[in-house]
């Protein structure tokens, strides 16, 4: 009796109140807080969000490094397409050839978890957006640098996703050649992901620790009626990751899991029939290769060395010791197929040929094909050391196919799949 | 000594901001600076465009027109809208994702370097639309029909 007519109009003044600041400050403008309605921006939804991209961000940059170092670009030109690099490959390394699927785990988390990653980015963005409208401009130096900063982190995070998934789409939009604006543009994101993390993470840790719901520029002073909860918006955003992960993944295997991948560039059936039915980055009428060179008649392969040139047709290397390797093709673009029986002369038998008995230096391969970044590219010591590498005659117990470098291909353990020359022309070995 | 502004803050101190945060901002724009000399080295301003454009457009454009979108949709389904907003953002998310192959901008470039038929992705993505918003609409049913059930019945 008593309680009834008190809480009514205290109600009543609430809600008009709410309705008088809506109308104060214009809700059409950005700038104002009223703009925003929705109730599920806030510290927490934004600190999970933070949480979870910089695991998923540093993950994707350390991927990333490890892949540029696969290629070897401080062994030859021909393998560096960023020789402006200077101290940004700080950390370069002589890619290993062990274990043999080194190159096919890191490439596949690379690309699948950028892919899993979109949905994350781009609430993680939403969820911020009013900050973007904070008046005055800045508030300090300091906080003018930071925001400055921000277009860096957010410019950066958006280009690499947005090059990246065109390149695994061959989509080559972009203005400039895929990998130095991939790896320079990583660096540039990174340094302002770096101190974006450094400066925020203190305080994300306190809100998901303490569940303290702090009042900031992006919990909305007006909110709508909730139409879904944080934990289910949470939830709608771990589910857009799932259906792209779940569509994408199975790229990275063969059979049936392949064809889960239901928009992936490289899901679904294998090329052809047969022993070679596997997948293939560039067929051999994409790299221009004429069938006339290839034949029993005309092709070469020529090697050379300290202790001079070689020449030998198919059927001189078929009399050479052959060897097996069963290794996978792993590509830079985020696919690979499970290990292919590979059956062909060792590299360092090769070597053996032209006066490195024992020894075997680096190599230059060249190879047939008339366009493809990677026509020429150059192995290391260490990689035509290893008695896994080979000149490939066959596959899965067939000649190659045209498609997959007949006559006679490069395949090395862990190495990115465009090191695998595909119709090889020319081996020079030595040191470069 | 500090001023005092007109908001009662003190300038001075305050308009510099963090001296930690400074050094932190600088030190990263050195960097930035550093790898952003050699992403520009190329086409330089077709390079600036797309890494601030592509900040402008998701700010200025992508996003509230996502949210334009959805307040519409808010007010057409009302309470009911999650069954329609997850299927159609899952959805848009994938052709977002996949638009050059969906599209079939790319078709022939995929065809002849890949060997694999460049038809069907947008008949997959399609399938994958109808599914779920199948599976929405499956969703729906099942809990009015719960719900429906658990109501105590009105005459008592």
């Amino acid at each position: 009796m008593v309680r009834g007519p008190v809480s009514g109009p205290g109600r009543a003044y609430g809600r008009g109140m709410a309705r008088s600041s809506r109308t104060l400050v214009s809700p059409l403008s950005p700038f104002s807080p009223g703009f925003w309605r929705s109730p599920l921006r806030g510290p927490w939804f934004t600190s999970v969000l933070g949480v979870v991209l910089l695991g998923g961000m540093t993950l994707l940059f350390v991927t990333g490094l490890l892949s540029y170092a696969a290629y070897n670009p401080d062994l030859s030109p021909v393998n560096d397409k960023t020789p402006d690099k200077g101290i940004l490959g700080f950390y370069l390394f002589s890619w290993p050839t062990d274990p043999h699927w080194l190159y096919r785990l890191n490439q596949g988390v690379h690309v699948t978890l950028g892919i899993t990653l979109v949905p994350v980015l781009l609430a993680k963005l939403w969820s911020v957006a009013p900050k973007l409208f904070t008046l005055p401009p800045a508030r300090s130096l300091a906080h003018a640098l930071e925001r400055i900063s921000l277009l860096l982190l957010v410019g950066g995070a958006l280009f690499e996703f947005v090059t990246g998934l065109l390149n695994v789409q061959l989509d080559y939009l972009f203005p400039g050649s895929f990998y130095p604006l991939h790896f320079y543009g990583a660096w540039v994101f990174f340094t302002a992901f770096v101190v974006h993390a450094a400066l925020k993470m203190p305080l994300a840790w306190r809100n998901l620790r303490h569940l303290r719901e702090e009042r900031t520029e992006s919990v909305s002073p007006a909110p709508a009626e909730p139409t879904v909860s944080r934990r289910g918006a949470l939830w709608f955003v771990g589910g857009g990751s799932l259906l792209l992960f779940l569509t994408t993944a199975g790229q990275s295997f063969d059979g049936v899991l392949r064809r889960t991948a239901l928009l992936a560039p490289h899901g679904g059936a294998e090329p052809g029939s047969g022993p070679g039915a596997f997948q293939i980055n560039k067929t051999a009428a994409y790299a221009g290769i004429d069938p006339a060179e290839t034949g029993e008649e005309a092709w070469r392969l020529v090697v050379t060395g300290r202790g001079g040139t070689v020449r030998l047709s198919r059927a001189d290397l078929l009399r050479l010791p052959l060897h097996s390797a069963a290794l996978p093709i792993a590509c830079v673009e985020g696919w690979s197929t499970s290990d292919q029986w590979w059956r062909g002369v060792r590299l360092r038998d090769l070597a053996a040929l032209v006066g490195y008995e024992g020894d075997p230096p680096d190599v230059l391969v060249e190879s047939l094909q008339r366009r493809g970044a990677f026509r020429r590219a150059a192995l290391r010591a260490n990689q035509v050391a290893d008695p896994r590498s080979l000149l490939a005659l066959f596959v899965n117990g067939e000649d190659l196919t045209p498609d997959h470098g007949h006559p006679a291909r490069i395949i090395v353990p862990a190495a990115p799949g465009v090191l695998n020359t595909k119709w090889v022309a020319r081996l020079t070995f030595g040191d470069l | 000594m500090r001023i005092p502004s007109p908001g009662g803050v003190p300038l001075g101190g305050s308009l510099l901001g963090s001296p930690l945060q400074l050094l932190l901002l600088c030190c990263s724009f050195a960097l930035a600076g550093y790898a952003g000399v050699r992403l520009l080295a190329g086409d330089w301003f077709g390079v600036a465009l797309w890494f601030v454009g592509a900040a402008v457009l998701h700010d200025l454009v992508l996003l509230p027109l996502y949210g334009a979108v959805d307040r519409a949709l808010v007010r057409t389904a009302g309470r009911h809208v999650m069954y329609v907003r997850v299927p159609a953002a899952l959805s848009l998310l994938l052709l977002l994702v996949w638009f050059p192959l969906i599209s079939g901008r790319v078709a022939d470039r995929y065809g002849s370097a890949t060997g694999l038929s460049p038809d069907g992705f947008a008949a997959r993505w399609l399938l994958l639309t109808a599914l779920l918003f199948g599976g929405s609409a499956v969703l729906f049913v099942l809990r009015l029909r719960r719900a429906t059930k658990q109501r105590p019945p009105a005459a008592h």
